[in-house]
């Protein structure tokens, strides 16, 4: 065990925990932050994504003690009022069904617009490639990173 | 404007008043959709219940209980969409909530069979009309006026020829003593105001945001982590446990096995005993049971073959044979291929299919399999317990609440009325939650503990747990004349370990010899229903077989289905069809008529299928573009008829997803076997549609129908594997007869 200092949200958080502990875990178990999720344990469904210093970054691999003073985002944090341009246009197209995966395609996306306000169908499709919905929402996901890019950039 | 009988009855009012009202509902308000939509607006200080489906602020604001697990078929918007239409209430004054499972109040509290909407029909919409009824009477009776006399709208209350009026949130109190009519009066579906009209998801603020929602969320004060290690392979049991070193790790509070269900316990239908003991770590912490449950020593050895009593979803007791043994897919395949030589059991037959298939001009046959598949609900199998000496308080994702309790309350020995299942929304169902062992398990583990628990299984606990869909087979043959006329068709087939025919189906009652034969081949390996049970199969190898079969007549694919629907609707043969011919060709006519069907397009290559299941009818055309040698579906065009549709956004999204459900299937996802160990265990070697694979656009048209609804969670998936097949054909020139069709050497994107 030991102790990190994590800043989580803009806020500094202490945790006790095994070095090895992915961020996934000490934001579910530890920080009552279950808005990230856990889907496949090894990186390969983006259910966990959260941004490290504003890249979309798997939870659920990423040891605790790998991050350090890098700032820790996660769905709860993504915007004040839950109005962030992508999680409004979520809404205006109504993109969940079950909704399990849905913050974790909203921080790839959220990251994506950052990088690159403007993407085009194919940047959209790539950089979401690594976040799986069983649902079937894809159509609807690639419609409402339009919208939001289309709402930033007016 | 029908009328019918109330059911909801004084003492389901009092009894819900109980559970509903005061600090009840507050133990579990995080489940709830309480928040007002609009946040300006204030709680009421009082609520007065009108019914157990509803109460009603003082301010006016009405909570509606949606009874049914949401799996994300959006039932928990469209369920109490159908209460307050006929409420006539202001959806944007409507608050929905989660109902805990109560059978005195709802009925069928399950998620299965795409059901939900049009088993609720009536009832939802009574309870609706119902507490509108009882509001114009407290009405009439303090205005002095004629109950006939008293209108109502979007929350208010009217008496037109005095001018007065008044809004529900004042009427509500009143009401709440009127005595509940015997019966009511529906709306006529002309008169509908909010049915039919797009409301968005009621949790959609709350997914967007990553407020604690599903199962896996699930919180409480004392609350340990539990998590199971089951036998790596179907076919073995647990033989020695050596926890010295687990238990010693930190965080971890226990390790110890259950047996799931006890030696007396009779099987029903939605219990899974593959595995009937299991070794359990319980800690403080995810990842601290997770690293104890690596450091077990386990032993596993074969069980014999041995036989299982169950009961079916009706309650008929069924003998199970399991065999013994390690399974293979490369056997089961082997198994399949002798099953489809012999003869099957006869399940329909119609005119003499023999006799005209050695006298036919021409005769195609093809045989199409398919392999297990995993549910891989996003969400995994999860499920809290806090089971005390006296009662059993679960929290968690499952769709079948009701049969559960029953369960439970078998295996802990607990009256039914001291479970008190709460039912969080579900991370994807799919079918796998219908089948709650792990509700179960929570339940033991909680029981031998003595404390709060949350069980979690991870994805490779998930994927390597059973209930799969079953592997299956189906053998075709058609019979032409000279004349290109389908003069007899054959079906034979069958699954490890369920067939997936359905015998009296379309292109059944459309051909005049007709043969169809099941056969089933026995195994360890634990299956269920996995969305559009066996029509996930069946649905693709038909329509692509008719496809070859409409090319070797020389016939357009949607022409040669139509003329054996109008055949079918005008002359059919038999009486067992179990579909209605003309619906099934009204969605062909749609989707052919929506998509242009017959314009050529450069490089568009296009695939067509219809299929009817659930009660209701879905027809696709694809369009495949083929691009740097890898086809990519361009766009789906989809037709569906599933009557009156209730909130078209939400059922737009619906049948999108179920046909890339259908495409990510047919095209990427397989469970093989090795010595019973299945082959694939996470996402890494499990492959599930990915956005790059996905079609770039779904246009979805629904026909306009009066008739009330019919299934939409399933009905989309099944055709659309069908015009996948059609379209991968006319793109690639090579058809396709197994899934996944990615080991065919193709791949989409």
């Amino acid at each position: 065990m030991a102790t990190f200092n994590l800043n989580v949200n803009g806020k500094k958080q202490a945790v006790d925990v095994d070095p090895e502990t992915p961020v996934l875990w000490v934001l579910r178990d530890h920080l009552d932050l279950v808005g990230t999720k856990f889907g496949c344990g090894m990186a390969q469904c983006g259910a966990c994504t959260i941004h490290i210093d504003g890249t979309a970054t798997r939870s659920c691999m990423l040891p605790v003690s790998s991050v350090g003073d890098q700032k820790i985002t996660t769905i709860e944090g993504l915007s004040e009022k839950g109005d962030h341009p992508v999680q409004k246009a979520w809404l205006e197209h109504d993109v969940p069904q079950c909704g399990y995966c849905q913050a974790g395609q909203i921080m790839s996306a959220a990251a994506l617009l950052k990088e690159n306000p403007t993407p085009t169908d194919e940047q959209i499709e790539t950089a979401m490639n690594g976040n799986i919905c069983r649902c079937g929402t894809y159509v609807r996901i690639k419609a409402a990173v339009k919208t939001a890019s289309k709402n930033l950039n007016a | 404007m029908t009328v019918i009988k109330t059911s909801i009855g004084r003492r389901s009012f009092l009894k819900t008043s109980a559970l509903a009202g005061g600090g009840m509902m507050l133990s579990f308000s995080w489940l709830a959709g309480c928040k007002p939509p609009d946040e300006t607006v204030a709680l009421p200080k009082e609520w007065f219940e009108l019914n157990g489906y509803l109460k009603i602020g003082d301010n006016g604001l009405v909570t509606i209980m949606s009874p049914n697990p949401e799996i994300g078929q959006n039932v928990k918007t469209s369920m109490p969409m159908l209460v307050a239409e006929e409420l006539d209430v202001d959806w944007k004054n409507v608050i929905v909530e989660q109902a805990p499972l109560n059978t005195s109040i709802f009925t069928r509290q399950l998620a299965g069979g795409s059901q939900s909407i049009s088993q609720g029909w009536k009832s939802l919409r009574m309870a609706g009309a119902t507490a509108k009824r009882m509001l114009r009477e407290a009405a009439a009776k303090a205005w002095q006026v004629p109950v006939d006399e008293v209108t109502t709208e979007a929350s208010m209350l009217y008496h037109k020829a005095s001018g007065k009026s008044a809004s529900y949130g004042e009427m509500a109190s009143a009401a709440a003593k009127i005595e509940v009519p015997a019966e009511v009066e529906l709306k006529n579906n002309s008169n509908f105001k909010i049915i039919g009209t797009s409301r968005n998801n009621v949790d959609g603020q709350k997914i967007v945001t990553g407020q604690p929602l599903f199962g896996l969320d699930y919180r409480k004060e004392g609350m340990l982590i539990a998590m199971i290690a089951h036998p790596p392979a179907f076919g073995m049991k647990l033989k020695s446990v050596d926890d010295t070193q687990a238990r010693n790790m930190p965080g971890i509070k226990d390790v110890f096995t259950i047996k799931t269900y006890p030696e007396e316990y009779a099987l029903q239908w939605c219990d899974v005993d593959s595995f009937p003991e299991l070794v359990v770590v319980v800690g403080n912490t995810t990842w601290e049971v997770m690293n104890a449950r690596k450091a077990l020593k386990l032993e596993w050895e074969q069980f014999p073959d041995h036989e299982l009593t169950s009961s079916t979803f009706w309650g008929t007791a069924v003998k199970i044979k399991v065999p013994g043994g390690l399974e293979n897919s490369t056997q089961h395949t082997k198994v399949m291929a002798e099953f489809s030589a012999k003869a099957g059991n006869v399940v329909r037959k119609d005119g003499n299919p023999e006799a005209v298939f050695k006298k036919a001009a021409k005769v195609v046959e093809r045989s199409y399999a398919a392999p297990f598949l995993a549910h891989n609900t996003m969400e995994p199998m999860n499920f809290f317990a806090n089971v005390t000496d006296d009662k059993a308080e679960l929290v968690g994702p499952i769709q079948t609440p009701e049969f559960m309790e029953k369960s439970v309350a078998a295996i802990l020995n607990l009256p039914l009325e001291k479970i008190d299942i709460q039912m969080t929304r579900q991370g994807g169902g799919f079918g796998r939650r219908l089948y709650g062992h792990f509700l179960v398990e929570a339940a033991v583990i909680s029981k031998r503990i003595k404390a709060p628990v949350k069980l979690i299984y991870t994805r490779e606990d998930d994927m390597s747990f059973g209930v799969y869909r079953p592997a299956y087979h189906a053998l075709y043959r058609a019979a032409l004349d000279e004349n290109n006329n389908l003069i007899a068709f054959h079906v034979k087939a069958g699954g490890i370990p369920e067939s997936p025919l359905f015998a009296n189906r379309f292109p059944a009652g459309a051909v005049d010899n007709y043969l169809a034969e099941s056969w089933t081949a026995s195994s360890n390996i634990s299956v269920g229903a996995f969305r559009a049970p066996a029509s996930n199969f069946i649905a693709g190898a038909e329509q692509s077989f008719l496809d070859e079969v409409a090319e070797a007549a020389g016939k357009d694919p949607i022409q040669f289905r139509l003329d054996l629907l109008d055949r079918a609707l005008n002359k059919p043969v038999g009486e067992k069809n179990d579909y209605e011919a003309k619906r099934l060709a009204g969605v062909l006519e749609l989707v052919r008529s929506k998509s242009n069907w017959g314009q050529d397009m450069p490089n568009i290559h296009r695939g067509v299928s219809a299929y009817f299941c659930h009660d209701s009818y879905v027809a696709h055309v694809i369009d495949l573009k083929v691009e740097s040698g890898k086809p990519r579906v361009e766009k789906v065009h989809c037709a569906v008829d599933c009557g009156i549709v209730v909130n078209p956004i939400a059922a737009t999204n619906l049948v999108e997803g179920g046909s890339v459900d259908g495409i990510g299937h047919a095209m990427y996802s397989g469970l093989t076997f090795t010595n019973g160990t299945p082959d694939q265990t996470n996402f890494n070697k499990y492959r599930l549609i990915r956005h790059k694979e996905a079609p770039k656009a779904i246009d979805v048209h629904f026909v306009e129908s009066d008739v009330d609804p019919t299934g939409l969670g399933e009905p989309p998936f099944p055709p659309v594997i069908g015009a996948l097949a059609n379209a991968l054909y006319k793109a690639t020139g090579k058809r396709h007869y197994q899934q996944p069709y990615l080991g065919e050497g193709i791949t989409l994107g």
